[in-house]
């Protein structure tokens, strides 16, 4: 990275320079003042910037020099799944015939589209152990949304009008409390026990006629397994609640644990964390979302069906909780999951798992000895390290995430789940060397040594990156959300 | 253990770990998995493809559908076959951008961070109003937020929706509705565009937002003054659905006095890729910066004084405000945002204003052939790249024969408005030559006769 302040592309425009190769204007070309009325048409023009071809690629390659990604080195982001981005999903989803479709032709022209969609549902409904599965919502937030409205609409059908209240660990992503609030439910907090698992107990006593569901990540956010999750689903199954499984963390367990076996009635996936749709800097995500056999007339709308050989919309779903997103889903991104799950295969998938698990194991065990490790058994994908004994001798997490800046590395996700004190949350994936964690691994043992001899060098971190700490307070006390010349 | 070209590990590695951690096999750290649960076997799912028998098979798939390279579209309705500067793909193909993650380090992260910053700045200038945000997931479901903002803020729970905003939005924004409890009534189109009699009449001081589309989904100008004016006398929120390459001619709805201006930035740049991933923007007046959903890019200082770039006011958000949060979206269409700045810097301020007005231009130019040509054009009036015509014969039929000329035809609005059976909403952008309109003209004119 280089230390020059990069200009904002606005700085960078010169009058009269043009980056653009619109089509010659073949036809007669009227004014617009002969088109529309006078106060329709804009006076001032919108200040973008004005710079040629040459501008325009130097100035975003000189960004993308001040950007980390997975292509330039370890991303042990938790709860993230910062795998390898494979290249060939990148060229099949740019294939004409998938990029340049309307979503708005006639079915018979889109048929290759469709039976990518119907063969990517089919698979998920394998890997997940659900029943069908709908490509249509956004991300995994918009699935978690989804997946609610229809358990909503499940209650509602069936008397269960007073179930207003959505259960959540303590341990849950703040997504899940929130979606819960967008489906119109009132949100209840389960407590964790001592070994980082849902307790039951607690469960049992916030369960009741008013659950309309309990939201649960398996293995949860510290990496743990929940192994009483069939009595789990037998309490809130008793009382009339039903099951939601965020996929958030399936990278753990495919081949190992399906949450349709599990006891499960609602999952949805993130396929660009689990199946490698690249996260590009924050989305576009893709969130698929899979039912039980009961909830399948609750499918948002329309819905992909198979007759005689053709596919097609079906958009005649009487008890449908509706549209959640114009058009179909992210097929885009739906393409590049399909183009990975076809490269991987059964036996691909299986090692996946069993890799991500590994590595995982291998970090925490090496870890131990230098950070505090909160929950002593075996992880999942992932695992979190407490940075307590670091706090006492006056270094936080963010020091020491701000410390592996300097070594290459992104941070771990830090100060997640809320219930981990100084906590790092630490997810290494299954495309990882054994050499990349090793050397990641010798960086936390250096700022572990660093924190008792040398503190200053980890509180003053990062000392390596194009700019330091960055003033937050300021940001958001006087906010400029826009370049103003 | 599986070989695969994504998968490092070897023999010997697993080996040194397994070691490392105590214990003898993989299978013994899956030992907290309850038999009683426990998967058993591989998935039955097809088996792996090599790299080039699986480019070779979906070649094939990819080669059953009709794309706009090969056929000249006609066909908008909300996404839209325009030029696309190829070096917007050669941006967000390098891999800094595409695969990183929501900059939650902001050292490591200024590029992604800088640049989304830039199109905010972008949205801003096109949509004329104070702040943007990073994107949404697309247009349909920025508009449905911009509703629920509306409700939050005023505390009122009913929406106003013309019918003449996209079918598939109005039927997301109902969907959001219903989560919260927010009743959405249609207000009804006269002669294409909002019915400003039946505005007056449905509104009151219980309304928390008014929705219209500008240009509308029959591809007309909305008269936004004269809307803006009954909106507001009543208190409620003005929101504007808005194709942001049409503000590059049209007057921006910030200069007309809307409170938020939503829409998909897909023209620029973003294929149309069966419906997404798009591009949602949002953007809002000054005193709703707090109340925007989704992530905000704000600048400020480092300890040394220099220039860079955060997420900020963050207190809205999920991961901070868990159930109390504005929303509950946590990603936003980074790489998409990126392709839309990229695609706005290079039309820059010239460029996007002549791709709209030659938008118009060829429009206008195509409605007049059809005309001379008999065919009826209904809802007559200002509009920008889409217009309404009455078929000569059955949509099903022309829409083939169009097709065997390799025509894909516009949009049947007898799916959506069922008083308009038969009648096709055409788009023309500027990529449509002088030779497709006449074909297109050519045999609609054939049918007519």
């Amino acid at each position: 990275m280089n230390n020059q302040d990069q200009p904002l592309v606005f700085e960078m425009s010169t009058e009269g320079r043009i980056g653009y190769s619109l089509p010659e204007m073949d036809v007669e070309a009227i004014t617009l003042k002969e088109l529309l009325p006078a106060d329709y048409i804009r006076i001032e023009e919108a200040e973008l910037p004005e710079v040629s071809e040459l501008d325009i690629m130097r100035h975003y390659t000189a960004l993308s020099h001040r950007n980390h990604g997975v292509d330039s080195g370890f991303y042990p982001l938790g709860s993230c799944t910062m795998k390898y981005n494979p290249k060939i999903n990148e060229n099949v989803a740019r294939f004409s015939g998938f990029a340049h479709i309307h979503p708005l032709q006639d079915a018979s022209t889109v048929q290759g589209a469709l039976e990518l969609m119907y063969d990517l549902q089919e698979h998920l409904v394998e890997i997940t152990g659900m029943d069908q599965v709908t490509l249509q919502p956004a991300a995994g937030a918009h699935g978690e949304w989804t997946g609610l409205m229809m358990i909503r609409a499940y209650h509602e059908a069936n008397g269960g009008t007073k179930r207003t209240k959505v259960i959540v660990p303590d341990s849950a992503h703040g997504t899940n409390p929130a979606s819960a609030t967008v489906a119109g439910f009132e949100t209840i907090t389960v407590k964790s026990d001592e070994f980082g698992l849902v307790d039951l107990e607690d469960l049992k006593r916030v369960v009741g006629d008013d659950t309309a569901a309990l939201m649960l990540t398996n293995p949860n956010t510290l990496g743990l397994f929940e192994e009483n999750i069939l009595e789990m689903a037998k309490v809130v199954h008793d009382a009339g609640g039903k099951l939601y499984y965020d996929g958030a963390n399936l990278n753990a367990v495919l081949s190992k644990a399906r949450p349709g076996d599990m006891g499960f009635d609602v999952v949805h996936l993130n396929l660009h964390k689990t199946f490698t749709g690249p996260h590009g800097g924050g989305g576009p995500g893709s969130g698929p979302v899979g039912v039980k056999q009961d909830l399948i007339p609750y499918l948002p709308k329309p819905v992909l069906v198979k007759k005689d050989g053709q596919y097609m919309f079906e958009n005649d779903v009487p008890q449908s909780i509706g549209r959640v997103k114009p058009f179909y889903g992210n097929f885009g991104i739906n393409v590049r999951a399909y183009t990975y799950i076809r490269s991987m295969g059964p036996d691909g998938l299986k090692a996946v798992t069993e890799n991500a698990v590994l590595n995982a194991n291998y970090m925490m065990r090496r870890l131990a000895e230098y950070y505090d490790l909160p929950y002593d058994k075996h992880c999942k994908h992932e695992f979190v390290l407490s940075g307590r004994r670091q706090k006492k001798l006056g270094v936080r997490t963010l020091d020491i995430a701000k410390r592996l800046l300097d070594f290459g590395y992104h941070p771990p996700t830090i100060y997640f789940p809320l219930n981990v004190e100084e906590c790092m949350m630490i997810e290494p994936t299954e495309t990882e060397s054994k050499e990349t964690l090793d050397s990641f691994i010798e960086a936390m043992i250096q700022i572990a040594k660093e924190t008792e001899e040398n503190p200053e060098i980890v509180q003053e971190a990062p000392h390596t990156t194009v700019i330091k700490r960055l003033d937050e307070t300021l940001a958001a006390r006087k906010p400029i959300l826009r370049y103003q010349s | 253990m599986t070989k695969h070209r994504y998968l490092p590990m070897t023999d010997q590695d697993q080996k040194e770990m397994l070691d490392a951690i105590g214990v003898s096999t993989i299978d013994e750290l899956f030992s907290d998995i309850p038999k009683s649960v426990r998967f058993q076997g591989e998935y039955k799912i097809k088996p792996a493809k090599s790299e080039p028998a699986l480019i070779k098979e979906l070649t094939k798939l990819a080669g059953k559908n009709a794309d706009a390279k090969r056929y000249a579209s006609f066909l908008g309705a909300g996404v839209y076959d325009h030029y696309q500067p190829i070096i917007v793909d050669h941006v967000i193909s390098r891999s800094e951008f595409y695969t990183a993650y929501t900059p939650y380090q902001p050292e490591i992260s200024q590029g992604e961070l800088q640049a989304i910053f830039e199109f905010q700045t972008m949205i801003c200038e096109l949509t004329g109003m104070d702040v943007a945000n990073s994107s949404m997931y697309d247009g349909g479901t920025a508009l449905a937020e911009a509703a629920m903002l509306s409700s939050g803020h005023t505390k009122r729970k009913k929406i106003l929706i013309s019918s003449t905003v996209h079918p598939e939005s109005r039927d997301v924004v109902t969907s959001y509705a219903k989560g919260q409890r927010v009743e959405v009534v249609e207000i009804p189109h006269h002669d294409g565009v909002t019915d400003l009699a039946a505005l007056q009449e449905l509104i009151s001081d219980d309304i928390a937002g008014v929705v219209v589309q500008y240009p509308n989904f029959f591809g007309r100008i909305e008269p936004l003054k004269d809307i803006e004016k009954i909106v507001h006398e009543q208190k409620a929120m003005f929101i504007v659905s808005s194709n942001p390459l049409a503000l590059g001619a049209l007057t921006p709805p910030g200069k007309l006095g809307a409170d938020i201006v939503t829409g998909d930035a897909q023209p620029f740049g973003i294929p149309a890729a069966f419906g997404g991933p798009h591009c949602g923007y949002f953007a809002v007046t000054n005193k709703l910066m707090r109340k925007v959903p989704g992530r905000l890019v704000g600048q400020t200082v480092d300890e040394d004084g220099k220039r860079g770039f955060v997420l900020t006011l963050q207190a809205r958000e999920q991961h901070i405000r868990r159930d109390k949060a504005t929303s509950n979206i946590c990603s936003n269409q980074a790489l998409n945002a990126l392709a839309a700045s990229v695609a706005m810097t290079a039309l820059g301020k010239k460029g996007v204003k002549e791709m709209a007005v030659q938008n118009i231009q060829k429009a206008h130019y195509a409605k007049k052939a059809l005309q001379a040509k008999g065919i009826e054009v209904v809802f007559e009036g200002p509009s920008f790249n889409e217009f309404v015509i009455k078929l000569p014969a059955s949509y099903r039929e022309i829409n083939d024969r169009l097709f065997a000329k390799d025509i894909i035809g516009g949009y049947h609005l007898g799916l959506t408005y069922p008083e308009l059976q038969d009648h096709m909403l055409v788009a023309v952008t500027e990529l449509r030559t002088k030779e497709e309109i006449a074909a297109f003209v050519q045999e609609l004119g054939d049918s007519h006769e």
